[in-house]
C-alpha cells in the first residue's frame, strides 16, 4: 500500500483574534525585535498515511483536516501531501 | 428519575455537580462513563466542567468523538434537557449541538472569580418565569470562554432568543458579551459559568440553584 507524508497547518481565521500571537508579538517588542507585524499562531500537524492512492489520501485527510484538527467555525487549514518513497529491500 | 453526569477523562467538576444535584437540590444522579451508550431512565444529561482529554487539539474537540455522545445527540433531538457547563458547553459547540466556538480570553488569564449576568432570555424551561434582566451572580472559572460565532449565527442566536445569559461587565471578550446560549427548541443549555458552584449557602450564594432545579423541569 503507498504512504504518504502530510502536514496540515491550522490557523484562527483573519477574523479571529488571536491573543496569544498578541502577546508573542509584545514578547518580540520586549526583546528589542522591531518591525514584527500580524503574528498568528497557529498548529502544524505531521502525519503519514497509507492509502491506496493520492487521491484517496486527500479525500481522507481533506475530511481529517475538516472535521477534527481544524474547528470550521473559528480557524482555516491547508493540506500538503506528498508520497513517501520507501527504500526497497531485494 | 436521575440526572446523569457525564465524566470523561480529564473531568474535573462532575463530583461538585453530583454534590449540588444531591446535597443541596434533593435530585438523584448518577455517573455515566464516557465509554457508556446506555441513557435508558435519565431525565436530563449534564456535560460538566474540566479538561476532558486534557484539552487536546481544542477543547471538547477529542471528547466530541466519545461514544456517549451520539446517545446524547439523540437524547437532545428527543427533546431531552442537556446541560453544558464549562468544559461541557465547549463539548457542546464542537459537537454541533450548540452555534459557535469558545476561544480563548482575549488578555489570556485564566479567570477564576464570581461575576454578575444577567438573564437574557425567559423563553425556555431553564428560565422560565425568571424576568429578563434579572441579575445573577455564578463563579466562572475559564482560560478560553471567549464565545466566537460568525456574523449570520450572532444574528440567528438573537432573532431566536437563544441568547440565555450575557455578562454585566464582559470579562473575556466574548461577542455579544454571551455566557450561555440555548438551541432553538430551548432544551440545550451551555454556558461558561459554574451553577454547580453556587448552590450551597455556605459557598456564598444559591443562584447556581435556578439552572439545576430546572434540569427536571
Amino acid at each position: 500500500m503507498p504512504r504518504f507524508q502530510a502536514q496540515v497547518l491550522v490557523n484562527l481565521r483573519p477574523s479571529v483574534l488571536d491573543p496569544a500571537g498578541e502577546a508573542a508579538k509584545s514578547a518580540a517588542n520586549s526583546l528589542g525585535i522591531e518591525g514584527i507585524q500580524n503574528l498568528r499562531i497557529g498548529k502544524v500537524v505531521n502525519l503519514e498515511i497509507e492509502a491506496p492512492e493520492e487521491a484517496e489520501a486527500l479525500r481522507r485527510l481533506e475530511l481529517l483536516s475538516d472535521r477534527l484538527l481544524a474547528n470550521p467555525v473559528i480557524e482555516d487549514w491547508t493540506l500538503d501531501l506528498n508520497p513517501l518513497h520507501t527504500t526497497k529491500t531485494a | 428519575m436521575p440526572v446523569g453526569i457525564v465524566v470523561f477523562p480529564g473531568s474535573n467538576c462532575d463530583r461538585d455537580v453530583r454534590w449540588a444535584l444531591e446535597g443541596c437540590l434533593g435530585i438523584p444522579a448518577r455517573y455515566l462513563w464516557h465509554e457508556d451508550q446506555d441513557l435508558s431512565g435519565l431525565d436530563a444529561i449534564v456535560l460538566p466542567g474540566g479538561f476532558s482529554y486534557g484539552d487536546y487539539l481544542r477543547c471538547g474537540a477529542i471528547a466530541r468523538f466519545s461514544p456517549i455522545l451520539q446517545a446524547v445527540v439523540g437524547f437532545a433531538n428527543c427533546g431531552g434537557p442537556v446541560l453544558g457547563i464549562c468544559n461541557g458547553f465547549q463539548i457542546l459547540t464542537e459537537l454541533g449541538l450548540l452555534p459557535g466556538a469558545l476561544t480563548r480570553n482575549k488578555d489570556l488569564h485564566f479567570i477564576c472569580e464570581p461575576i454578575a449576568l444577567n438573564i437574557s432570555s425567559n423563553r425556555t424551561a431553564w428560565l422560565k418565569g425568571r424576568d429578563v434582566n434579572d441579575e445573577i451572580f455564578l463563579p466562572i472559572a475559564h482560560g478560553e470562554g471567549r464565545y466566537q460565532c460568525a456574523d449570520d449565527t450572532l444574528h440567528e442566536l438573537q432573532d431566536n432568543d437563544s441568547i440565555a445569559f450575557r455578562y454585566v461587565t464582559n470579562p473575556n471578550g466574548s461577542i455579544d458579551d454571551i455566557a450561555g446560549i440555548t438551541n432553538p427548541t430551548g432544551n440545550v443549555l451551555g454556558l461558561m459559568p459554574h451553577p454547580e458552584r453556587a448552590c450551597d449557602p455556605i459557598l456564598g450564594g444559591i443562584d447556581g440553584q435556578l439552572i439545576l432545579s430546572a434540569l427536571l423541569g
